[in-house]
This record gives C-alpha cells, structure tokens and sequence, in this order.
C-alpha cells in the first residue's frame, strides 16, 4: 500500500502524437483514483506508464516514493486487472493465481495458501480447477482480480475492468468493488470512460481529455464546482446545458433577450445550467430564457424535456429534467428561468469556469 | 452441416438454396455425397494408385513383378522381400543417418524459428522491417541458384571449422537446414494472432521477454509448432538434392539417397526396391498420421492454402 505519483509525465508517440501531456497526479495510499475521459485522453496511456508497459517521453512515475521509470513491469510490484481479461488460456483458474507468485519465486506453501485465501474472498474456489474458456464472463472478471489480489502488490491497476460484462452485471461488480476495496485498501487506479461508473466508484476522480488533466477532485467537486466546460458537458447524465451568452453592464444576455443581472464581469460567457437545476415555465415571462420545445421523454420518475434556445441565429440544444406528469406539446414556447444556486459561468473563449466566488446568486431583475 | 453441399470447397459455408426454380431443380438431383466427390474420387485414385503399387510389388516375386499385364494381387504374399531389401543394403545405417539428421534440424528449426519469429512478431528493434522482407526475399530464390554457394560455404566450414560439417559428413546436411525462412515467417504470422494482453499481463506478473515466450506464447502456438514440426521432418526425411550433392560416401548416407544406389548399383530387382520404399515411407506416414490434425487446420488458418 503506497503512494503513487506522476511528475511532469509527458508520452510523445514517433509521429509526433502527444497521448499525454504534462501529466502530475498524486494518489494517495489507500486511495481509489478513477482516470475518466473520453477514448483517446491519455488515461489508458497513463495507467500503461505507470505499469511499465510503456515508457514515458520525459517526467517521473514514482511508486512508494522511489522512481520507476526503468523499472520493468514485474519489478514495480503492481497488478493490472486487463479489460480483457487476459487470462493465461492454457492454465486452470488456480494456475493463473498462482503464477504471479511462482514468478516471484514464492515457497510451493505458501502460494496455496493465498491462491485458496484469494478464492474464498472472490467466491471462486469451486472454479480453481476450471480452464477460462469453461468461465463465464463475471466469472473471468473474478478471476482477473484475484489474480491481481493473490499478489497483494503496491498497487493496483485497472483498465475498465467492467466494459465487457452486461449492464446488470456491471452494477453488481461495480458494488462488489466498493466491497472489496474497503477490505483489501489498496492503493487503485482505475480507467473508465463511463462517468457513472467514475462518480459512483471513486475517492477522488481526474477527468482528461486531449492528453491532459482537466480536473482532479472528489465526485461532489467534479458535479458541482467543473473547472471548465468539458468536465461540465462530460460528467452527469444528460450533461449540463451549456449556452452562450454575453454580459453587458451587469446583465447577462441570451441572443436579444435580456435574462437577468450577474455579479460577473462583462464580456462573452457560457452558462452552464444541469438539467435537474433548470426550471422550466409552461409560458414565457421576463427574465427568463426563451425556448421552444423539441420532444419530451417521459421516463417514469421524471420527464426530459429538449427544448431549442435561438442565439444569434443558431439554435442550442438544452435538456430539462421536468417533474413526472409534464405535459408539452412539440413546438410549444416556453421559458427557462435559471436557479438562483447552481448557475455557472464559463469563459467563452476557454471554456474555464469564472472563479467560484463569481458564482454566486442571480439578483432576479 | 447436416445435408451435403457444394459448399465443401466455397467460401460460404451454409449458402442455402436460392429461390424457386433453381432450388427444384437441384432436390430432384439431390445425392447422398457433395458432387464435388465424382471429381475428388477419381483424382485421389491418381494418387493413391502409385501408392498401393508399390505396396504390392513390395509383397510380389521378381517373376510377377515384371509380368505384363501387372499382377494386381500376389499369389502368395511375400515378405521376406523386406528382410532381404533390409539385408541388401546398409539399410540400418542409412536410417539412422536420417533419423540423425532430421532430429537436429527439427529441434534446431523449433527453437531458432521460434525465437527470430518472436523477435519478428513482438520485439521493436532497429531495421526490423528491411531485415524481414530480406528474408521474406529469399523464400522466392529456388534452392538450385543457391546450391553452389551453399556447396562452397559448407566446404569452408569443413576445411576451417569442423571436418564433421563438411562435404561428404551427415553435418553437412544439417547445417545448411538449422532454421527456414519460412519456419521464421510462418511462426511469426501465428505469434502475431496471440493477445498482446496476455504477454502484457505475464510481465507485469514478473516474466522476462524469454519467459513470456517459454512460457505464454510457446504453449498457446502448440498447434502452429506441431505444423512446423511436421513439415520439417518431412522435408528433411525425403530431401534428394542436397544429400546427393555432398554426399559420396555410404556410411553417411541418408535413406532417399541410399534407395538410389541401392537402385543404381544392381540390376534392378523391384520387389526389394518396393520394399526399401515402403520402410522408407513409414515413419512418414506416422509423422502425417499424427500431425494431420494441427497440420491441416493450420495450414488453413494461415492462408497458405493454393
């Protein structure tokens, strides 16, 4: 159990490709770090770096406070769960937890004993004799972490060990992680690219994108204080609405309509509303954001309703969780009044948000 | 598949009949065996024929061996021809000779092809790519253009090396035959079709490079070695070429090579030949027997079909 720790970590592919930028990250012991962001964000180029089955372009990956770079991947003292699985075909169950530790040069002994000790915590043992073809995929899953888990490493790594099982698969093992976790707390770095997955099974969360860092934070951080658009639109299902917008002495205006006064500065902005926030008016009245609705979604607990706003001839898409029960006809006007909490400000040019004390209450004109 | 088709040597594996009129016409005509069998059938009695043959010229008297037209079946079995055809010659020798050589080039060709097929397959190093399609390149040289240098080469060896891997010693026939182009080629076309995960997991698990491939690939390629395997044995089993270019003397000759003298040096007694043929044949035919599993699925897998 260790800290981990990424300094200045850049990977530059022959190419001239950067799948990773800059990248400095500290994970605590103990720590269950989540690594989201779309496919292509350098989070998987992370979590190779860090296991050594890649080498880093400049920077430091230091495990437990020692450097690793040219550490091979078996010296580093760390178990990867692959999203494949990749479990040894031509071995049974009990040779593929085994065979770290026979690497290791583990005592015959002992090697049992913690390959039984594994099983019995990840309810396989009744498989130990099984080949993985004879497995069914949850089954491969369990495998695939107790044979991270027999080695009882440093840390642990895993590259989205849950995207190949079904939905209903998914939310069980991501429960048994949790579980699993809070009896084995190893340090763990986890790769996904779905946010729920992210929010629900993580300490602390580093959203990327483009090779680099857009924010590191707790779930509640991420959801409620995004430090820029991308993790504003990336993180929370549907995602925030984001809508240009621009202040003019104080009063923050959307296409021609005037909505309401902000306590920000002047200039273009995007405000950024969630969903569940925005309040939703069957008719018009000032200082509200005219819309106009697209199609409504009834989903049992709640309606989504998709409404076009009109700025400066285009048209913006914004979501609205309405209450169950709503009723609104295609084309229909409507207004949107922004909350008084929870109402953000982005730079337009940016996308960074405007600094937190600047997201204060709308004084309601 | 249930019901025989012509889908036995197409690439659809399950085309069911196309609509009406075609479809009929095919029921009334419908077989108990694919039709492509009233083509198959008569080509493998071209091959089988020789065969059997030889077979029972090798149980026939020297009388009814050259009795025209042939006898197809012997009066009485003869089996003494495979005694004296074993008597005639220093058969014994000529075999252990083969076996000699075809076992250090089949291990030498496993171990040697496996590793440069690796390093070709998963190991990024400088030139790797030149080096490959250079030695892709030499698959289309004949061996007839390179027979002469190849001759020379193994004569320096003999004369500054070691007299045993010289002209007219067994080395010479090893030598030459340690490792194919297309051992190195054909074990790294499979090693690329193993997940690049499971190596990734080895090592993280504390493997070295040669242990992932002792130990993950190695086992995972079974099928692909056993193919190899075989195709090596029998190339080096039945080569002719080669042994009878550096080979003069008897006690260093292979079986093929033997059967030629053994044929050259006597007026010609069939029924003995016939016999020496068959002996020569049969490790061979246990070496298929055994293989053919691996060797025709793979060789299918690979696309090296004609």
């Amino acid at each position: 159990m260790t800290e981990v720790e990424f300094r200045d970590v850049t990977r530059r592919y022959a190419g001239g490709v950067t799948a990773l930028n800059g990248l400095n990250l500290t994970v605590a012991e103990g720590e269950f770090l989540i690594l989201v962001g779309p496919s292509g964000c350098g989070k998987s180029t992370a979590l190779r770096l860090l296991a050594g089955l890649d080498k880093p372009t400049s920077g430091e990956i230091r495990i437990g406070g020692a450097v690793v770079n040219n550490l091979a991947p078996g010296e580093r003292d760390i178990a990867m769960v692959f999203q494949n699985y990749a479990l040894y075909p031509h071995m049974s169950v009990y040779r593929n937890l085994a065979y770290g530790l026979r690497q290791r040069r583990t005592p015959r002994a002992e090697v049992d004993r913690r390959v039984r000790e594994t099983a019995e915590l990840l309810q396989i043992t009744e498989l130990l004799d099984r080949k993985p073809g004879q497995l069914s995929g949850g089954q491969r899953q369990r495998v695939a972490m107790g044979r991270a888990l027999v080695r009882k490493p440093q840390a642990f790594l895993l590259d989205e060990p849950l995207s190949n099982l079904d939905a209903k698969l998914r939310n069980q093992v991501r429960g048994d992680l949790k579980r699993l976790h809070r009896e084995v707390p190893v340090t763990s770095i986890y790769v996904t690219h779905d946010q729920v997955e992210a929010m629900t099974l993580g300490d602390r969360l580093c959203v990327m994108a483009g090779g680099e860092v857009q924010q590191i934070g707790t779930t509640d951080d991420i959801y409620n204080r995004p430090a820029n658009t991308f993790v504003a639109a990336f993180m929370g299902s549907p995602p925030m609405n984001l809508i240009p917008g621009v202040i003019r002495s104080g009063l923050l205006h959307v296409g021609e309509t005037e909505v309401t006064a902000v306590p920000s500065p002047d200039g273009p902005v995007t405000v950024g509303v969630r969903p569940e926030h925005l309040q939703l008016h069957p008719s018009y009245t000032d200082g509200m954001v005219p819309a106009r609705v697209d199609f409504i979604e009834p989903l049992g607990s709640h309606v989504l309703v998709t409404a076009q706003v009109e700025v400066d001839g285009g048209r913006v898409p914004v979501i609205v969780n309405a209450p169950a029960g709503t009723e609104l006809a295609s084309g229909a006007r409507i207004g949107l009044a922004l909350p008084q909490e929870r109402t953000y400000f982005f730079d337009a040019e940016t996308g960074d948000a405007r600094r937190t004390r600047e997201r204060v209450s709308l004084g309601h004109a | 598949m249930t019901t025989p088709q012509l889908s036995t040597l197409t690439a659809e594996p399950e085309a069911q009949e196309p609509p009406a009129p075609i479809s009929e016409r095919r029921s009334r005509l419908r077989l108990p065996f694919s039709p492509w069998h009233l083509v198959l059938i008569p080509l493998s009695f071209l091959l089988v024929v020789p065969l059997l043959w030889m077979l029972v010229t090798s149980l026939e008297t020297e009388g009814e061996a050259n009795r025209f037209p042939p006898v197809l079946i012997p009066e009485s079995p003869r089996f003494e021809n495979y005694s004296e055809a074993w008597a005639a010659a220093p058969f014994g020798h000529f075999f252990l000779n083969s076996v000699m050589v075809t076992l250090v080039v089949l291990v030498s060709n496993l171990i040697v092809c496996s590793l440069a097929g690796y390093a070709f397959a998963r190991v990024r190093f400088l030139g790797r790519g030149a080096l490959f399609v250079t030695l892709m390149a030499t698959l289309m040289v004949p061996f007839q253009v390179t027979m002469i240098p190849v001759f020379l080469i193994v004569k320096w060896f003999g004369d500054n090396v070691w007299a045993g891997l010289g002209i007219d010693h067994i080395g010479a026939l090893m030598l030459p035959n340690l490792a194919t182009a297309f051992g190195i080629f054909f074990l790294r076309q499979f090693f690329q079709t193993v997940p690049v995960e499971l190596e990734e997991a080895a090592r993280v698990d504390g493997t070295s490079r040669l242990g992932v491939l002792f130990k993950i690939v190695l086992p995972l390629s079974l099928p692909a070695l056993s193919t190899l395997a075989a195709l090596t044995v029998l190339t080096s089993w039945n080569d002719f070429l080669w042994p009878l270019i550096v080979i003069t003397s008897h006690d260093q000759m292979t079986v093929p090579l033997g059967l030629s003298y053994f044929q050259g040096a006597h007026r010609v007694k069939w029924p003995l030949l016939m016999a020496a043929n068959v002996m020569s044949l049969l490790p061979m035919l246990l070496v298929f027997v055994g293989a053919q599993r691996y060797f025709v699925q793979s060789v299918a897998n690979t696309g090296l079909k004609g």
